[in-house]
Order: C-alpha cells, then structure tokens, then sequence
C-alpha cells in the first residue's frame, strides 16, 4: 500500500479524514440554477472542488412502444478531460455510463418527473427529456455532484412550445411537472468504515462505494455498490440510515420555481 | 398472493448448473434458472498485450457481459449497449474481490459471459457461471461468489424475480455474495421502498444465495470427482 | 480435518486449527486455512497443501521445460512456455560461446525451434529465465508435441518415474515431459502414446490408474504385470499422487 493511503487508513481507524471532515460530513455544496440560457433547465453544482454542470433539453418523439403516453427520460454523461487528466476523448465509457445510469435510476425509480404529462399524441408524440452531465471538475464524488445537479435541474426547468408540429424554443410555457426530489449519498469504504462523500484523494485509497438514493418521504430508490470491495450488511444498513438523513438536508436546497 | 408457476415467495426457479462445457477455454460453466441461460468462459491467467496495460503487482481482471440477439423475445441489436456496459463493469467488480489476482502480476485473466436466453436474472445467472467457470480454470479465489435478485410483490417479499413478476415488483434488488465470507460484491436495487423492506430483501436475497452456493459446488463436485475407474 | 487426498473446492474449509500452517493454494482467515483451488488436500507435518487438478503453469526455478521460440533479440530468444509469462533465453544460458556482433542468433535457435531448457531464473515480478546447460538440454527435433495441463504432469510422471516409464515401454515411445505441460514423443507408436498421456490427463485423480494405463497399452508380460500390482497396493496405502515436499515428481523420467 502507499504512504498516502497506508496515512489515510491509519487516520480512519481513529475516525478522522483527510481534511478533517467526520464521517457522515458532506463537503460544502453550492447548487446554481438556470445558468445556461439555450437549455430549458440547468444546474450548477458545486461539492468541495468538484463541479458539475447539467442542461436539460427538450425535444418531441415518439414514446417507447410499452408506454405510449409517457415522456421518456434520457440522462447521459461526458467525462471528458476538462474534469480531469485521467479522462480521455471518446464514446463514454464504462465509468460514464455507469454515473449516468445510476442517475437516471434515482429519477426514474422515483417517478420524480410526472411523465404521463409529457404526453402530446398517444402512441405517436411525447416530450423527450435529455439530462445531460458534464462534469467540469473532479474533485471526488461526481456521483453524487451530478444526481443533484440533475434534480435541481429538472426542478427548474421550463417547457417550451409546441405548435404546428414545431418546438418553440423561445416560448415558456411552464414547468416541467416534477413530483419527487431523489438524492444520492454515496460513501466510501476505507478500511471497513463507511466515508460520505470521499475526495479524490479519498477517492483513489478507498476499495469501494455504496450510493443509496433517497425520496423526501424516507424511501429508497435506487443502490449501487462501486468498485471492488466487499460490503457487509452492517455497512449497508449504515448507509441506508445515514442517506435518509443527510439527503434530507441536501433536498431543502433544491429550488422548486 | 400467487406467484407464477405457483412458487412460493422464497422459492427460486428450477436451477441447472454445468461446468466444464466448453473445450477451448480454460474453464466453462453454463448456469439456468428458469428460462433465463447463461455461458461464462474464462481465459488465464494469460499474458496481457499490450504491455502498457500490465499491473506489475497483479493480475488485471476483464470482464464482459453480452445478451445474444435472440436472448429476447424482441431481437436485441448485437454489440454492447449501455445497460451491457454496465453490467460488465458491475460484474468484474462483483468477482474481483474473490480473486487472488496478486499471485500473477502483469498478466490478465478474461471472463465472457453470453446470455443465450434472457428471462431476468441474466446478470445473476452470469456471476454464478463465471465464478464457476473461474473454479474450473484452476485461478486462486478465496471462495465462490453467488448471485441472485429478489423483490416485494404486493405485500410479499420474492426470491429470483422472472420476466414477468419484474414489472409487479416495487423493487429489483440483485446482490452478488461470498457465503464463505458473508460479504456483498454486488449491490444493486431499482425500486421506491421504506429501509426496512429494503433489509430484508437483501436478507432474503442472502438466503437464496447460500441455496445456490450449494448447487454451486455440487455442480463442480460433479465435473471434477470422477467415478473411480 | 480433511484427510489426505479430499476433494476441496475454492473456499472450502480444511482444518479450523492455529496449529496449522497454509501451504500452496491454501489460505488463513481467521483460525481456519481454506483452498483456493479445486484440488486434493494434503499434510506433511502442519503444513497443509492444495494440489490443483486445474490451472496454469507458473515456472518454477530447477523446472526442465518444452518450449517454442517466438522471437530472436540481440541478446538472446524469448520462448513461450505455455504460461502467462514469456521467458528469455540470454546468450549466457547456452553452452556455447557466441559473439553476438559476429554471429546470426537465428542459426543457434530460430522462431518455431522446440527447445528443453531449464528454468533458472524467475523475478518477484515473474519475468522468467531459461538455460540450456543442464546435460539434458536440447534443441528437439522431429517427434510430435503434445499438451496437457501442467498440474497434471506429476501423475503422467508417477512415483518415481513408474507412469511414463510404462508407456515408453509399451509404446516403445521416446518421450520427454516437460514440467509446463508439453510433451516431446518420437519413434515408436506415437498415437498410442498419445492417447494413453490423454488418458492420464483424463483421469489423473482417479485409483489404480497404473493398472488401466497398462491395460489399455494391452496385454504385458507376468512379471511386469505382477510389479505394477504390487505398485498399486501400494498407491493405495501411501499417498501415490505427490508428497508435500516431494519434487513434485520432478525430473524423475
């Protein structure tokens, strides 16, 4: 093992963290939404160092055969190397896509936006949502940076016109129906210890993750265990617990318009 | 409540497990259960090209799930998809922590895996079978990794969800578990549940991984004890 | 406690005993040691081993080897030995003296040439180093070459060289086993050869496999009939298969 992660080891068995956080502590987090003018919703978040920025973008298309009067909901992400040198140009891979889906898993499992009144034409038009993530900085955690980043988003995003079979961009018509604010708490696993919210530098000593994505009323909507360590079930009921708390805390943030 | 095929709530599906199917690999094993199939081959440990990739302290684990076109009752367009991606990388994560990949340095062990019918489950289906076919190609493993999924049908929490129950359940939670060790290597869940119902899926869940565990290795039992001559 | 030659799986329990000490392919956790492999289980002492029934070769220093040369470099040839790991032949590693500036190494050994050399180095980081001065080192010529699986090559070789010694006889095969799996076989009737070397592979863990080998090679003489029954009583008292701290059956042929 190397001095720094053998230094952060040693650190957590007495419960401390590299920059002197607790445990269950997130880092500051600034949310900023609407700051992207062509996109119907946007969101800016701040979490210790890392940003995240998030548009979201409307289009009309057909539904998916199985729910014809529904909105369909696509979340993708860019890691491109603006956010860091470890990313490359390229196809999103494996880590973007897994980041992307555990997203849309929150939003989706949630039933956070109220897709049945998305609908235009039954079987034939439905809004398309596209929540799209692009990391502008990685200082850790983008999992949890860009679930909030997409809520908040979609919070404030407004609809725009349809007429004539045409999207009217410059007309806002409304906000886009949303009922639920899913977030993801994601901790790290260090030595047998749950840290919320790793840094990078956390990020790299630690064997594995756990998101546990909540709802305001306590449910949870979505798991996802990262990377290739071991879980037990005491570190997982501990995660669950402290994500209803915390994403509490995080969920007053998110500005409704 | 009924459950399809009138199973009990913590029945799993009619389990087949095979090892040793394939010749060319270093090791093989198909797993079913119930309609849902899957084929895991593993090559290695072998060496890894190109050399800028090797890891001079271990062996580098590759892992890749994919759904054959005919797998799904709508063709499934071949080549990876998002979802197989993911599901790739969920599953290398859930077999490496039982690997001693230490002992090979800079070489790389390969692990296929090829839904051949999909009927859900497909990536529990596929860790049973890969860590079958790890056992069979002779790789160091601290012990076998198990997979099942499990849900909570109305009122009801449910043991190995198949196709159609997926859409009745408020939660698909699929866990990958070394039952030597008590540990999880793969957690997932898709679904809108209080904390408590979600412990004791994950419980349930365990229970039906120590089952397969079992058939696990009895399955290896059968390929490699022989009948004396 | 498992006794001698139980069948284990990965992750399967041996003894719950400090008293013990993990040897190859087993490991502790907790107070317990555990195999890593699908093998047998054996004791010399408190040492406890695995002996796989499956998996790759991994070189060992003092292993006389089968391998091909894939490439000739400045100073030497890197051999493939059927392993995740290449070795390297130095021009150091041959008997005879070479100068490079002068000398085409591709005329010593070239891509294809099947050489059995000896292991004589291998690094913590498993790069692997072949000699070809042992007595019995040599470019092999002719012949055929057969694989098995090298954990596998003990029993092919059996107690003392009694396995491969009995199909040299019947077959009146030359055959040299290298300790990665390959086999050199030439002269004699080669194809019975091989099938009785598959054979073996085929039921390596088996009892009495000397008998079936023999019977299969068919018919004998009575006394070497009667000398290979006395051998399988004992098979079946002892542990036949290899004894912790044996040679592996090494170099026994």
């Amino acid at each position: 093992m190397n001095i720094q992660k053998q230094y952060m080891f040693d650190l957590i068995a007495k419960n401390l963290r590299i920059d002197g956080r607790a445990v269950d502590e997130f880092r500051p987090i600034t949310i900023e939404t609407n700051v992207i003018s062509q996109a119907e919703g946007s969101a800016l978040v701040t979490l210790g160092g890392t940003k995240v920025l998030t548009g979201v973008k409307m289009e009309v298309g057909e539904p998916f055969p199985d729910k014809p009067n529904e909105g369909v909901l696509i979340v993708n992400a860019e890691l491109s190397p603006i956010a860091a040198p470890t990313f490359e140009l390229g196809p999103p891979d494996e880590e973007a896509i897994e980041l992307a889906r555990i997203v849309d898993r929150g939003i989706r499992e949630s039933k956070a936006i109220d897709t049945e009144k998305l609908c235009i034409e039954e079987g034939k038009k439905v809004w398309i949502i596209y929540v799209d993530i692009q990391p502008l900085n990685h200082d850790g955690n983008l999992i949890d940076a860009s679930g909030i980043s997409a809520i908040a988003a979609l919070w404030t995003t407004k609809m725009p016109g349809y007429d004539n079979e045409k999207v009217i961009y410059e007309q806002k018509v409304g906000n886009l129906p949303m009922r639920e604010k899913p977030i993801p708490m994601t901790f790290g696993c260090l030595n047998g210890k749950l840290i919320l919210d790793p840094n990078i530098i956390e990020e790299n000593a630690i064997s594995s993750r756990i998101t546990v994505t909540t709802k305001d009323n306590g449910n949870i909507c979505a798991l996802q265990k990262g990377g290739v360590g071991e879980l037990t079930m005491e570190m997982i009921e501990e995660a669950m617990r402290i994500s209803i708390e915390k994403g509490r805390e995080i969920r007053k943030l998110i500005k409704t318009q | 409540m009924e459950r399809m095929n009138n199973r009990k709530p913590d029945e799993l599906r009619p389990v087949t497990m095979k090892v040793g199917i394939l010749g060319r690999a270093d090791g093989s094993a198909m797993v079913r259960l119930g309609n849902t199939v899957a084929i895991a081959a593993v090559y290695g440990p072998r060496e890894l090209h190109p050399k800028h990739l090797q890891d001079n302290t271990k062996a580098i684990l590759q892992c890749n799930y994919a759904m054959a076109p005919f797998s799904t009752i709508e063709r499934a367009r071949p080549g990876p998809s998002r979802r197989s991606i993911e599901i790739s990388k969920v599953t290398r994560e859930a077999l490496e922590p039982a690997l001693f990949l230490e002992e090979f340095p800079r070489a790389v062990i390969d692990v296929y895996i090829i839904v051949t019918q999909a009927n859900a489950g497909t990536r529990t289906a596929g860790i049973n079978a890969a860590s079958l076919a790890l056992a069979d190609a002779g790789v160091s493993m601290r012990g076998l990794v198990t997979a099942v999924a499990a849900g909570k049908i109305g009122d009801e929490f449910v043991l190995d969800l198949e196709g159609e129950e997926e859409e009745q359940s408020s939660c698909d939670l699929p866990i990958a578990y070394m039952p030597n060790e008590k540990k999880f290597t793969l957690l997932q869940m898709d679904g809108d549940l209080p904390k408590e119902d979600v412990e004791k899926v994950i419980k349930l869940a365990v229970k039906g991984c120590e089952i397969l565990y079992e058939k696990q290795r009895a399955a290896l039992r059968e390929k490699w004890i022989k009948e004396e001559i | 406690m498992k006794e001698n030659k139980k069948f284990v799986l990965p992750g399967e329990l041996i003894v719950d005993s400090i008293d013990f000490l993990p040897g190859k392919n087993c490991y502790r956790m907790g107070n317990g040691i555990y195999s890593k492999r699908i093998g047998l289980v054996y004791t010399k002492g408190r040492v406890v081993e695995v002996v796989p029934l499956s998996g790759v070769y991994t070189p060992e220093v003092g292993d006389m080897i089968i391998g091909e040369v894939k490439e000739v470099q400045y100073s030497g040839w890197v051999i493939d030995i059927n392993s995740p790991y290449s070795a390297f032949l130095p021009l150091s590693g041959i008997r005879e003296y070479i100068d490079p500036a002068k000398t085409d190494l591709s005329r010593i050994y070239s891509p294809g040439d099947m050489i059995y050399g000896k292991v004589s180095i291998v690094s913590a980081l498993k790069t692997v180093q072949i000699s070809m001065q042992d007595p019995r080192a040599r470019k092999l010529r002719g012949g055929r070459i057969v694989k098995i699986t090298s954990v596998k090559v003990p029993r092919l070789i059996g107690k003392q060289g009694s396995m491969i010694n009995l199909i040299k006889e019947k077959t009146g095969c030359k055959i040299i086993v290298g300790q990665n799996g390959l086999i050199w076989i030439d002269g004699g009737n080669i194809d019975l050869a091989v099938s009785a070397i598959k054979e073996v592979e085929e039921k390596s863990h088996t009892d009495g496999l000397t008998n079936h080998i023999e019977r299969m090679l068919g018919g004998t003489n009575k006394k070497i009939e009667k000398a290979y029954e006395q051998e399988d009583l004992e098979e079946d008292e002892e542990d036949n298969y290899i004894e912790v701290g044996d040679e592996n059956g090494k170099n026994e042929q």
